[in-house]
């Protein structure tokens, strides 16, 4: 229970920081929702058919950037903080007190699910606001959730995953987008994918955690249908991070 | 009782031996200081007894515990300030010590530890826009935090200016007043000079010398007595260079004395005249030039 004070504490700190981090604030907080102005005036008059039904490209951009919105929090933007942190010494010093170092990590893994959620409310009353899109209620409000907590952990735990990997604080930005730009295209996030997508694309899409996450958070905006399957992928992954970040994860640069 | 123990400590970094076999001692409340050229190996030692590094071989024991196997519960009783970490560079002196202060049971209170250090004036600002010397001093106040009973410094005042070196000495001093212990290390002599109860220097992972600053000064061997010899006469004890005769005084009475008669025979008044005694920085370079040959 001690614990949990000192993550709620620490949160107060990391929020702190947050806002005042260019990188963070703007790099990850402001561009999913500057995408989801630019795609939706841009590209929103029109409609289209998924999974055989009639789709607002409006409703179907507010769900995309939706998970944008969480990958950037709980994927881009940990993986690159907890990278310069490292590389700092910041997590050294912290490692030097009697702070546990699971719950100054918890802290951080909450703070980026809070902006996750924050980024995907604001998305949605965009979209509700404006362009008058559906939203989830209901049952589909319930499996929307899970599949945002699943999500938020799971990419939290690659970021971890992928950080421990990444050699210095300086490849951190490069790295990081080469592991989730390419997936974004070719999961549909940027540009929804017809039928006509070439096998190849499918397979990433099945293969790779983000399309499987797109598509539960789009259910409960557009009506397609919800796989659990997607849900226990993304999962996987996760788990498939946490264990890796398990194994590797440090509090100092390696040498 | 000591706060330290350190028994045959080994540790390398691949075939690099940077501590090769060191026996160390502090005892409760006083203050040792590591001294030593770049790379002897006093940052690894530190770590390994912060619990960072772990010991290739050796026993080590800081205030009863091995930081091996017990670093959370040693954490809570040190205050570390290494040579050199980050601090979040977006929160103010005031925030970060706020943010440190709830990592501990019983912390000392922000606005003494701010004056402590003397950033009364930084209270309210970013770190980023602090100096080097100013976030040495935040990082001093990140150490003193947990009010520790035993207190690591590893090169705590480079980058200080002279009066900030003076108040951190004073501040160090204030701490071994309350008891507490302080293992420095340090390039500065007369730091350790000052500050130290006893000191060990420390060579290409050996330690080449132990004990008080005024005993290992006197190690740097006799005093030596220099004066100068006026124009036109003969230049007694052995050769001058440039009129100035130096006299090594195995026996610094009878040498004296037999310079005195000399300059009283041939009425020279010795105006000149220095006794020039080893100081630390002497021992410290010759003991430092040895090892290194
Ligand atoms: N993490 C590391 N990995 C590999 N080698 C290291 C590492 N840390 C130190 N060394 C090497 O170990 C030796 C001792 O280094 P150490 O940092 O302990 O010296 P130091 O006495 O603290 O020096 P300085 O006065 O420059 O701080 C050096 O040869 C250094 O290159
Ligand atoms: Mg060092």
């Amino acid at each position: 229970m001690i614990n949990l004070r000192r993550t709620l504490y620490q949160l107060r700190f990391t929020n702190l920081a947050y806002w005042r981090n260019p990188s963070s604030a703007l790099f990850t907080f402001a561009f999913p929702l500057m995408f989801l102005v630019i795609f939706t005036a841009l590209l929103g008059r029109h409609t289209f058919m998924l999974d055989g039904r009639l789709v607002h490209q409006t409703t179907y951009y507010v769900a995309a950037m939706a998970s944008y919105g969480l990958i950037s929090a709980c994927y881009v933007n940990l993986a690159m903080v907890m990278t310069f942190q490292r590389d700092q010494g910041i997590l050294k010093r912290v490692q030097g007190t009697p702070m546990p170092s699971m719950a100054y990590l918890a802290a951080r893994v909450i703070h980026a699910l809070a902006v996750a959620a924050l980024l995907v409310v604001l998305t949605a009353a965009f979209g509700r606001i404006v362009y008058q899109a559906d939203l989830p209620t209901g049952m589909a409000l319930i499996r929307f959730v899970v599949m945002f907590l699943v999500g938020a952990l799971s990419f939290s735990a690659m970021a971890f995953a992928v950080s421990s990997i990444i050699p210095n604080a300086d490849a951190a930005p490069a790295l990081v987008n080469i592991t989730i730009m390419p997936l974004l295209f070719l999961s549909g996030i940027f540009i929804p994918l017809g039928d006509h997508a070439p096998t190849w694309v499918a397979w990433v899409g099945k293969l790779f955690p983000v399309r499987h996450f797109a598509a539960g958070m789009q259910s409960g905006f557009l009506g397609t249908a919800f796989n659990w399957s997607d849900v226990g992928v993304v999962a996987l992954w996760g788990a498939v991070g946490l264990a890796v970040a398990a194994r590797r994860f440090d509090a100092e640069p390696r040498v | 009782m000591a706060a330290i123990t350190v028994k045959g400590l080994r540790k390398s970094y691949g075939d690099n031996e940077a501590v090769r076999g060191i026996d160390l001692e502090v005892t409760d409340g006083e203050v040792f200081a590591l001294l030593g050229p770049n790379g002897a190996g006093k940052t690894t030692t530190v770590e390994i007894l912060e619990g960072y590094r772990h010991a290739d071989a050796g026993e080590v024991s800081v205030l009863g515990l091995d930081p091996a196997r017990n670093a959370p519960a040693l954490r809570a009783r040190i205050g570390i300030v290494l040579q050199s970490t980050g601090i979040d560079q977006y929160l103010t002196v005031r925030e970060t010590l706020s943010m440190y202060a709830h990592y501990f049971e019983h912390p000392r209170q922000v606005d003494e530890l701010i004056e402590i250090v003397g950033l009364e004036e930084k209270r309210d600002s970013r770190v980023t826009s602090l100096s080097g010397g100013q976030q040495r001093r935040l990082d001093l106040a990140v150490g003193l935090v947990g009010d520790p009973e035993l207190l690591f410094l590893d090169e705590p005042t480079t980058g200080f200016d002279p009066s900030a070196r003076r108040e951190a000495w004073q501040m160090v001093r204030n701490l071994t007043a309350l008891g507490k212990t302080v293992l420095l290390t340090t390039h500065y002599m007369d730091e350790a000079q000052y500050l130290a109860r006893r000191v060990a220097v420390m060579a290409r992972g050996r330690i080449v010398a132990e004990g008080s600053p005024d005993s290992l000064a006197r190690h740097g061997g006799d005093a030596r007595v220099r004066f100068r010899v006026p124009d036109g006469l003969e230049a007694p004890f052995g050769a001058a260079s440039d009129g100035v005769v130096e006299v090594v005084a195995m026996d610094l009475a009878r040498t004296l004395h037999e310079v005195t008669t000399w300059a009283l025979a041939n009425k020279v008044n010795l105006d000149s005249l220095d006794v020039l005694r080893p100081s630390l920085e002497d021992v410290y370079l010759r003991l430092v030039g040895e090892a290194a040959s």
